[in-house]
């Protein structure tokens, strides 16, 4: 078995905890006790909110929408979808044509990511979230 | 965010949450509008400890909660007049002399101002408006006038309204006139209600600022990230989420690209949110499962979840610490920074990241108060912001000294009515919230075995006198419903809610309290008023009919997979 030491994704709180996995799989949470803000505890959430990573629900492919259908596609193709209907938007109409919803659930990495394609990739300083809700 | 930025030069949490560890007899919580036991546990459970040691505890709601439970003085105000009140506890506070006169000269300005509308509110007017008896107003203004330390805590019950901006600064007021700003046990602390949203914002991830709040309409901001990135950077400010909207149904918005986020669950008025994302030419959702909003997409992108990626979140004080991958994603999914680096090079422009460490590299050189943060030194602490340089110890209280922005300012505001308000055809006032067990749209925590048959479905809270008037027993089926939409949903009838209110989450696809709430926002911020809207309700069927059977859980788009458990095989209770 094998313990990394994360960061909880509910709250803001930003408490600290070991997920326990076996086999790819996180079979138990353990609250961090050593500098965490939530000293060895957890609540419901955090000790018992980890199930959906496992939901047989997940997305496992990109999909593009055929003939009404969301469709199982490749990456590349996804990208090259997106990547040419984007830059036509932004030469044709303007950055301002094009708005990105960033999100609260990711990392700092990725929400830098994500403004700064729509600032220099696109051209627009349309990019939000939901800090507002 | 606003709020504070205009009174103390920054939007973030100014203290730690530690701090409520030390605190005890002469101290005082004063918690407005946050249910903390419920949406932030842990922090909620060191405010009951403090309290427990001999802090005082001042809770502002109009809803029964476990703080109100632990309250030296619970003032139950009417949703939407914190501003009465907190004028109000100004107006007693400046009558008797309680407040910091030393620190008011030497560390603040437009005091005279404020005064002058603090004047105004006297404890027996804004009675009238909150609902709050005089007497309390007038015992919160003397234990927060009488303490040697007042810490304020507050989350989205200040901050979605019309007036939210007025709410915060209202908040703040207090904060400075009694001079708890700039040590520990002090502050104004806003709770933020997701993991990163801290983050999200310090990354630039809003339209008017580049990462570190640096404003995009300065010109020597966008030079320098023009110098790092190799292009322009537009000037003119970006559209916030609802200017999208708007911007989608004038035609001058054509593509939206939505990231690890669920609009047509989270935002008010869902109805009006599909009809604008069906209307938009390109639908773009990159996010771990199929969301109400990812089924109307034109492309879909399967993310990866938090333990199969690495990098770094930001908590509400401020707080960077690291996300370590403990898994492989499912299927083709791929980590979040590496599906937006791809994307970024499929456009042609340079984007050779092989490890979110590298992006972390580029974004704190360009960003001075995450400049002294790095991979290295958060394997071995986490480091709270402003942090200039690789040997500074993070700043766990802002304003130490003076504030950020020179002088803390007094910005006073009148009571200003919400934008709908309850009349004949809906009568009744409706405010949104969370239950500890689920999470915002509950597409993560109603997976969860263990968190979902704790609460399994929304149970609208009614008061028993406005439930025996519309013949409603604990347990029926009820509508509610407004301007905007109609949910069905299960009555809960308790003396949580004062008559005339009555509470919904948004946790439940099904019967989402958004299907009903108001887009109506705050002038300055945008931030609708989910706190407040009209609702009409009334009895749909008695419990006995199995809720299962009635289709009412099956007639919305609620994701396969989420009621394959028989979760709902106790009548409610």
């Amino acid at each position: 078995m094998q313990q990394v030491l994360t960061t909880c994704p509910y709250c803001g709180s930003g408490c600290t905890l070991y997920l326990e996995v076996e086999d790819n799989t996180i079979v138990r949470v353990k609250p961090n006790s050593v500098n965490s803000v939530n000293e060895g505890a957890l609540c419901s959430k955090g000790h018992f909110g980890m199930d959906f990573v496992h939901s047989k629900d997940r997305l496992t492919s990109p999909l593009i929408r055929k003939n009404g259908e969301l469709t199982k596609a490749s990456w590349e193709e996804a990208y090259n979808y997106i990547a040419s209907r984007l830059l036509q938007y932004a030469g044709e109409f303007g950055g301002k044509s094009i708005a990105g919803f960033s999100s609260a659930r990711c990392t700092n990495e990725e929400n830098y990511l994500m403004q700064k394609m729509m600032r220099a990739v696109l051209g627009s300083n349309s990019v939000d979230h939901c800090a507002r809700l | 965010m606003e709020g504070l930025s205009t009174t103390l030069g920054s939007g973030a949490m100014t203290n730690s949450i530690a701090e409520l560890h030390t605190m005890g007899p002469g101290d005082t919580i004063f918690a407005i509008g946050t249910n903390t036991t419920e949406c932030h546990p842990i922090i909620g459970i060191a405010m009951i400890k403090a309290v427990k040691r001999g802090a005082k505890l001042i809770v502002v709601d109009p809803r029964a909660t476990t703080l109100t439970q632990h309250a030296d003085v619970w003032l139950r105000l009417q949703p939407g007049s914190d501003v009465a009140l907190l004028n109000a506890i100004a107006h007693v506070i400046l009558q008797n002399g309680w407040e910091a006169t030393e620190y008011i000269a030497k560390h603040t300005e437009n005091f005279s101002e404020f005064k002058k509308i603090a004047a105004r509110y006297f404890p027996y007017k804004a009675a009238e408006i909150t609902g709050v008896p005089a007497t309390l107003i007038k015992d919160a203004a003397k234990i927060i006038g009488q303490s040697r330390n007042v810490a304020i805590y507050y989350t989205m019950g200040v901050t979605q309204h019309t007036s939210g901006v007025d709410n915060v600064m209202a908040v703040s007021n207090i904060a400075v006139l009694t001079g708890n700003i700039g040590r520990a046990k002090t502050g104004v602390n806003p709770l933020r209600g997701q993991n990163n949203v801290q983050g999200a914002c310090d990354m630039g991830a809003l339209p008017d600022v580049l990462p570190g709040y640096q404003k995009v309409q300065k010109t020597d901001v966008r030079e320098k990230f023009a110098k790092a990135w190799g292009v322009e950077i537009p000037e003119e400010q970006g559209l916030t989420v609802p200017s999208v909207l708007d911007g989608i149904e004038k035609g001058e918005v054509k593509a939206v690209y939505i990231f690890g986020e669920n609009p047509l669950r989270s935002d008010p008025d869902i109805n009006h949110v599909k009809h604008c994302l069906e209307k938009v030419e390109l639908l773009i959702v990159q996010d771990i499962f199929l969301t109400e909003t990812a089924q109307i997409a034109d492309v879909v992108l399967p993310g990866a979840a938090f333990a199969e990626k690495d990098g770094t979140f930001t908590s509400t004080e401020r707080r960077v610490q690291r996300v370590r991958k403990a898994i492989e994603p499912p299927g083709q999914c791929k980590p979040d920074w590496q599906i937006l680096s791809e994307l970024i090079a499929a456009m042609g422009y340079p984007a050779a990241y092989s490890h979110p460490q590298e992006i972390f590299e580029e974004m704190r050189q360009l960003t001075p108060s995450y400049n002294g943060i790095s991979y290295a030194r958060l394997e071995n602490e986490s480091l709270q912001w402003p942090c200039p340089t690789n040997d500074h110890p993070g700043t766990p209280i802002l304003h130490v000294g003076s504030s950020i922005r020179g002088k803390a300012r007094f910005v006073p505001a009148d009571f200003r009515l919400p934008a709908e308000l309850p009349d004949k055809e809906y009568p009744m006032m409706l405010t949104t919230g969370r239950v500890v067990a689920h999470y915002h749209t509950g597409t993560m925590t109603r997976r969860c075995w263990g968190l979902r048959g704790v609460a399994p479905y929304e149970m609208v809270e009614i008061h028993p006198e406005d439930a025996a008037a519309l013949a409603i027993e604990d347990g029926d089926q009820i509508s509610v419903s407004s301007r905007r939409g109609e949910v069905l949903a299960v009555a809960k009838v308790t003396t949580r809610v004062s008559p005339g209110l009555v509470f919904m989450t948004f946790h439940y696809s099904e019967s989402s309290g958004n299907m009903l709430t108001n887009t109506a926002c705050d002038p300055t911020t945008q931030t609708p008023e989910l706190k407040v809207c009209a609702v009409a309700v009334r009895k749909v069927k008695s419990p006995g009919v199995h809720l299962a059977d009635t289709g009412f859980l099956q007639q919305n788009t609620a994701p396969e997979g989420v009621f394959h458990q028989p979760a709902l095989s106790n009548a409610p209770h």
